[in-house]
């Protein structure tokens, strides 16, 4: 299971290049809607920086959060959806019979996820420069750190739902959109922990992401002390990383036990 | 001859149901052996089973010696499969999803090896059209160019003839007997039509109710179960009135085999001596 052949997962690559690049619906998907969030969020906290206020910060903060934010959903999609895409087009099984490993499967949609990151914090910085005078540069090197820790989220979140559609099969599907945004009111992404309920902010601890949201905000406003908040996140993404792929695994080993792999790929 | 397929003593059940009982069988190199039994009989747990999908209760399966779910890469370098249940992605060329499986199954020369096997099949015309532009029977051809990639020495061929025009279907079958005979493939095949599995498996393993109640040549069958033609034996064991019961197949598997053994070397020796 833990072989990786780099060819064979370059093969992988090369498929959902091409099948990516053939899908207007898909890359409507990516490039459209965070554009759309940009848009509608970056011209709200305009509006009410227009009305004056003690949060001069408001909009770089939200364009940061959205920014970011977009980097863990695409990067969770890009596994998620990318499985549910091949059980519907029946082409599962043909993977699942060719001398692929689960390892090589899962490292092909890490690898998606990296370029389709890559691709929408691009488009989206530059989108957010010229709209709204957002350097995302500003960040300086905490900016590579921060947007690891984001994408390993997306990661093992991804696997997560992947390894809970093998166990629940299409009742479960829904979940590849929805995990993601049953997170983002817990992990702070447009507000600081502190307006949480106090409860919900112990909770919210335990989620990388708020790590992540709160040392972006504290360097934008100009703070130089992100390395504890770096570390934390790290440390979670680690540990649930671990976590999850053990659960994955012990799904597929399930799936295989019961049926249910030949059932959903077939 | 040397075995490359061996199972022994095979058996799966999920929670209360018992898809595959006590099974053992061994499919020798360059054997065209057809799995029969209608629906639920067990033939496509068996299949998945072969193909590493599915991990069975009890007993052991080897291929090429080794196991196919605890050694799967080692089995699926040197196996296909095809099904007409399976699709590529439909708004990829043919020429591109055939691209992506050489480049999976670590072909060399790819563009070489697509091009021989679209000709081949005489679906070269189609290299550029979108894969979900094509008819069932186009469908069924590039699915079996896929499936011969790799130069497999095992092809497991889940119903490729399924919803196929008579037509198409006996040019598929001519086909699949011409590559099988050049290349002494061993293939495991799957089929409700009995004209496919009397025209081309060498060998017949009937299941039913998750047992292999008959095995042997698709004459030897009809012979021994007094019916006169493998579609009667299949209608019967489907009914549950056979005229003569079957023997059960697990004891007398050994024979049964080195009477296959037998036949294949005599059709080898007849083949040779034809002339050219």
């Amino acid at each position: 299971m833990l072989t990786v052949r780099p060819d064979r997962v370059a093969g992988l690559c090369y498929r959902y290049y091409l099948v990516l690049s053939r899908s207007s619906f898909r890359v409507m998907d990516i490039v459209f809607w965070p554009v759309m969030d940009l848009l509608v969020w970056g011209f709200v906290s305009n509006y009410f920086s227009s009305l004056g206020g003690s949060a001069p910060q408001a909009v770089t903060f939200l364009v940061g959060g959205i920014i970011f934010f977009n980097v863990l959903y695409r990067a969770q999609q890009s596994i998620s959806v990318s499985f549910l895409e091949d059980l519907w087009s029946r082409n599962l099984l043909s993977i699942f019979v060719s001398p692929i490993t689960v390892a090589e499967f899962v490292s092909a949609t890490y690898v998606v996820g990296v370029a389709q990151a890559l691709a929408v914090t691009l488009i989206m910085s530059v989108m957010a420069a010229f709209l709204y005078a957002f350097n995302m540069l500003s960040l300086s090197w905490y900016l590579i750190p921060l947007f690891v820790n984001l994408l390993v989220m997306g990661w093992w979140l991804g696997l997560g739902t992947t390894a809970l559609i093998l166990r629940y099969g299409y009742q479960a599907e829904a979940l590849a959109w929805a995990v993601p945004f049953l997170l983002q009111p817990v992990c702070a992404v447009f507000y600081p922990v502190s307006v949480l309920p106090a409860w919900l902010q112990t909770v919210a601890w335990f989620v990388p992401a708020t790590h992540v949201f709160e040392g972006m905000r504290h360097i934008l406003a100009g703070g130089n002390q992100c390395a504890v908040y770096l570390i934390k996140a790290s440390l979670l993404n680690v540990l649930y990383w671990v976590a999850t792929t053990v659960f994955f695994g012990a799904m597929i080993s399930r799936a295989r036990e019961r049926g249910s792999l030949a059932k959903i790929v077939t | 001859m040397s075995a490359v397929i061996e199972v022994r003593n095979l058996a799966k059940k999920f929670d209360k149901a018992t898809a595959v009982e006590d099974i053992s069988f061994t499919i020798e190199k360059g054997e065209f052996v057809g799995l029969l039994g209608q629906n639920g009989a067990g033939k496509s747990t068996t299949i998945q089973i072969l193909l590493g999908l599915i991990t069975p209760t009890s007993g052991d399966v080897r291929i090429f010696g080794y196991s196919p779910w605890k050694e799967r890469v080692k089995v699926l370098e040197r196996s296909n499969f095809s099904s007409a249940y399976v699709a590529m992605p439909p708004n990829l060329q043919v020429r591109e999803n055939l691209e992506v499986f050489a480049r999976l199954y670590g072909v060399r020369n790819r563009s070489r090896k697509i091009d021989e096997l679209l000709s081949l099949f005489a679906v070269d015309h189609l290299a550029r059209k979108m894969t979900g532009a094509l008819s069932s029977g186009e469908s069924t051809r590039v699915n079996l160019c896929k499936a011969l990639l790799n130069d497999p020495e095992l092809l497991l061929l889940d119903e490729p003839t399924a919803s196929l025009d008579p037509d198409i279907a006996d040019k598929v079958r001519g086909l699949l007997r011409q590559i099988q005979k050049e290349r002494g493939l061993t293939v495991v095949y799957t089929s409700h039509n009995m004209t496919d599995v009397e025209e081309l498996c060498h060998r017949v393993l009937f299941l039913h109710r998750g047992r292999i109640i008959a095995q042997g040549t698709p004459g030897e069958i009809v012979e021994n179960l007094g019916e006169s033609s493998l579609e009667e034996v299949f209608i019967a064991i489907a009914r549950d009135t056979l005229k003569i019961p079957p023997t059960p197949v697990s004891k007398k598997h050994d024979s049964d085999a080195e009477v296959v053994r037998g036949k294949l070397s005599e059709t080898a020796e007849r083949e040779n001596e034809e002339p050219c």
